[in-house]
């Protein structure tokens, strides 16, 4: 632990000071009236620390999202008391539920006027509460440091999320003895369980016993740093492993044990045998509903291993037969040692006959559609796919666009998957991307929205040209509500209960801010768009007008059995 | 099956701790019976004893959660055979009751509680014991004019021989050697 020399400075600078210590080198916020001690330190530190100023704090705390998914840093955003704090709320939300590291620094009104009802005053510590991992509110100056350190400490240990720091103006204004020392421990909070060994053997038992093993996998993966260490255990025990969203691009999806995607709109094989499999690895997963349908009938045929960092989530829904508690990438490392090298071949051909059948059935169909129909979501991304070797980063929103760009998009790169998953939060993507870019600004990043959630966040197309972040944005329109238009198809009737949009030109806006924008509506139009949206040096908005009724197929409806997966 | 659970977190003390505690019962819909919270014999220490009626699936899904908040050191779950535990009541009774008979003072010996504060008009008497227990004083008092009553939570300690001072000794050179 290095200690430097203590120095007297306002409260103000050393927050800033304490970011700079904390390595961090961009930060995304919106400034006001409770924070602007900040914002006055910031002016100095402008060589030294990016401010990135968004259009509403909504998108300061998405794009800060998509900077800590893609980077292995902490993203951090600042906002002013009152409304500027509950702006943040939703990205709270997200971030939580996703187990994003942030940490949030918020202004307050002065510490003599906390409880009066004070201008832009809001109890953030009591709003923000369900939804981070820890906040703390501070009313001296001489707390800075302290509690910073632990902010950062706890963001990203263990299962990371986000943390809230309120600070009162008068703290930002006072001085204080600065001195930091990063934070290493608490004893209250253990963030890594350390792995059992015996557990370990057991869970190698099982899997070296099984016929028809499969593994599930979702963001622990990359959360773990696990890349080699996922990669070798299920090439040495011969598993087919298939992915939760968040867990897309933990392996490349050519690899020949990735067998596709879980869940409501997921592959249909995995889906279809996660109800024959006999023993079901899950490995950094947590069983959300939208991948386990009716949680009875889930994989009740097989043993469960599950292995997790988190102690809360063994036997939170599904019970585990063995849980291996612990960072994945020492539990993977140590049961790739007890597991015996296997291949799985018919029980992998399974995979396969069915993975046919869903191409026959639907792939085929919204790849290759009839001419006279109009261009399917599928087609679209299957271009982007093919176009940037499935190399992208890519952030999506949330529905129908969302769920296709998961399924045909070929992720072949190690974390390039942005999306809201727990919280579906649309209008994520826009200020998610530029986050993403400017984390990886080498890496081509692509946001593709839908015509809804591109409207939530549309002013975020201010920041992009303030700071001439290169991010490309594909929009498929159909002029619904795609997602909820399904739903009302199928399951009440037809009845499109505002789920109809009537759009603005979305051409005349993106050029309002100055961004190249293209339109294509025909089929024969896609592939030239796509070259130029794709070789633009330039942040490039691409529209394209998709069927306005297409579904998503296949789908397990709510409340199903995976295995009851409609192929239509 | 449900059944009374008694859980009890030890946390550090810090301000906002207790609504993060309680939201693990709001959001799962769960009321808590009780809820007592002091400092506890380690200083710094804080001491939560809270009671729920729910299925023990449930009881220990709740503890998880709020052993995994940042600052609890420890939660734990037991049933009420597992634990010695008390409750406190106090029974406002108009003095007049008590001069014009022997009936309150039968009953006040009966139940072996005692007389706390006599002050003017009205008289305190103050009964340890388990809820039955002071419930049974309430349901023997309440006919002869009751005017206040108050009953504490729970408060419990567990029956095995474990301190929380070596817990804590633990923790702190179980992290020392990370």
């Amino acid at each position: 632990m290095v200690t430097g020399k203590a120095k007297v400075m306002k409260g103000c600078d050393a927050i800033v000071e304490s970011l700079l210590k904390e390595g961090v080198d961009t930060i995304f916020g919106y400034p006001g009236g409770a924070i602007m001690p900040v914002y006055d330190s910031l002016y100095d530190y402008q060589d030294q620390l990016k401010h990135v100023l968004t259009r509403h704090e909504q998108g300061a705390i998405h794009a800060a999202q998509g900077y800590a998914r893609v980077s292995k840093n902490v993203g951090v955003c600042l906002a002013t008391s009152g409304p500027g704090a509950t702006n943040l709320i939703t990205g709270l939300a997200d971030a939580y539920i996703d187990s994003t590291p942030l940490v949030c620094i918020t202004g307050q009104v002065a510490s003599h006027l906390l409880g009066t009802d004070a201008f832009q005053e809001t109890d953030v510590l009591g709003v923000s509460t369900p939804v981070t991992k820890w906040n703390f509110q501070i009313t001296k100056p001489e707390e800075i440091p302290g509690a910073i350190a632990k902010a950062f400490y706890i963001a990203q240990s263990g299962r990371p999320g986000p943390v809230l720091i309120d600070i009162t103006k008068d703290a930002q204004f006072g001085s204080l003895n600065f001195k930091y020392n990063k934070c290493l421990e608490i004893r209250s909070y253990r963030p890594v369980p350390s792995v059992d060994l015996e557990q370990v053997k057991k869970a190698a038992e099982l899997i070296n016993n099984a016929k028809r093993p499969m593994v599930l996998f979702g963001q622990g993966v990359i959360l773990g740093d696990a890349k080699k260490e996922f990669k070798s255990f299920i090439e040495k025990a011969g598993i087919p492993s298939a992915w939760t969203i968040l867990g897309v691009s933990s392996i490349p999806n050519e690899h020949p044990l990735n067998v596709g995607m879980l869940g409501m709109h997921g592959n249909y094989a995995p889906n279809k045998l996660t109800s024959e499999c006999d023993v079901l690895i899950a490995v950094g997963m947590r069983f959300d509903d939208r991948v386990t349908g009716k949680v009875s009938t889930f994989a009740a045929q097989a043993k469960v291993i599950h292995l997790e960092i988190d102690p809360a989530e063994i036997d939170k829904i599904i019970k585990a037969d063995v849980a291996v508690l612990g960072d994945c990438k020492s539990s993977l490392s140590l049961l790739t040692q007890y597991v015996n090298s296997a291949t799985h071949t018919n029980w992998l051909n399974k995979f396969k006959e069915l993975d046919t059948e869903e191409y026959r059935e639907v792939q085929q169909k919204e790849l290759i559609p009839d001419t006279n129909k109009k261009i399917t979501m599928a087609e679209v991304i299957d271009a982007l796919s093919v176009k940037t070797n499935g190399e992208a980063i890519m952030v999506t929103d949330v529905g129908q666009h969302q769920m296709v760009a998961h399924r045909y998009y070929q992720y072949s790169s190690w974390k390039s998957n942005v999306t809201s998953g727990g919280l579906g939060t649309m209008g994520f993507a826009l200020p998610a991307a530029l986050g993403a870019k400017l984390a990886q600004p080498n890496r081509e990043v692509i946001a593709v929205i839908g015509d809804g959630g591109f409207q939530m966040t549309i002013q975020e197309l201010g920041t992009i040209f303030q700071y001439e972040i290169p991010v490309k944005i594909l929009v498929l329109n159909n002029e619904f509500l795609g997602m909820v238009r399904q739903w009302q198809q199928l399951f009440f009737d037809k009845r499109y209960a505002s789920t109809e949009l009537v759009n603005p030109d979305f051409q005349t806006i993106v050029k309002g801010y100055h961004i190249p924008a293209e339109l294509v509506d025909k089929r024969e139009d896609l592939s030239d768009a796509m070259d130029r949206f794709i070789n633009s040096n330039s942040s490039y908005f691409l529209e394209v007008r998709v069927g306005k009724e297409d579904n998503v197929f296949p789908m397990v409806p709510s409340g199903s059995s995976v295995s009851d997966i409609r192929l239509k | 099956m449900k059944k009374q659970y008694t859980i009890i977190v030890y946390t550090e003390n810090n301000i906002g701790l207790m609504t993060r505690i309680s939201n693990v019962f709001s959001r799962r819909h769960v009321n808590i019976e009780s809820i007592t919270c002091s400092e506890s014999e380690v200083r710094g220490v804080h001491r939560f004893t809270l009671v729920v009626h729910v299925e023990e699936e449930k009881v220990i899904k709740i503890v998880k959660q709020i052993d995994k908040q940042i600052e609890v050191l420890k939660a734990v779950y037991h049933v009420n055979d597992e634990i010695v535990y008390q409750e406190v009541a106090l029974y406002k009774i108009p003095i007049n009751v008590f001069s014009s008979g022997k009936e309150i003072e039968h009953i006040v010996r009966a139940h072996y509680a005692r007389v706390l504060a006599v002050k003017g008009q009205f008289v305190i008497i103050e009964k340890t014991g388990h809820k039955e227990e002071t419930q049974e004083l309430f349901d023997a008092l309440n006919p002869y004019g009751l005017i206040g009553f108050v009953r504490s939570g729970r408060i419990a300690i567990p029956k095995p021989m474990e301190s929380l001072k070596d817990y804590i000794k633990d923790l702190e050179s179980s992290i020392n050697q990370n």
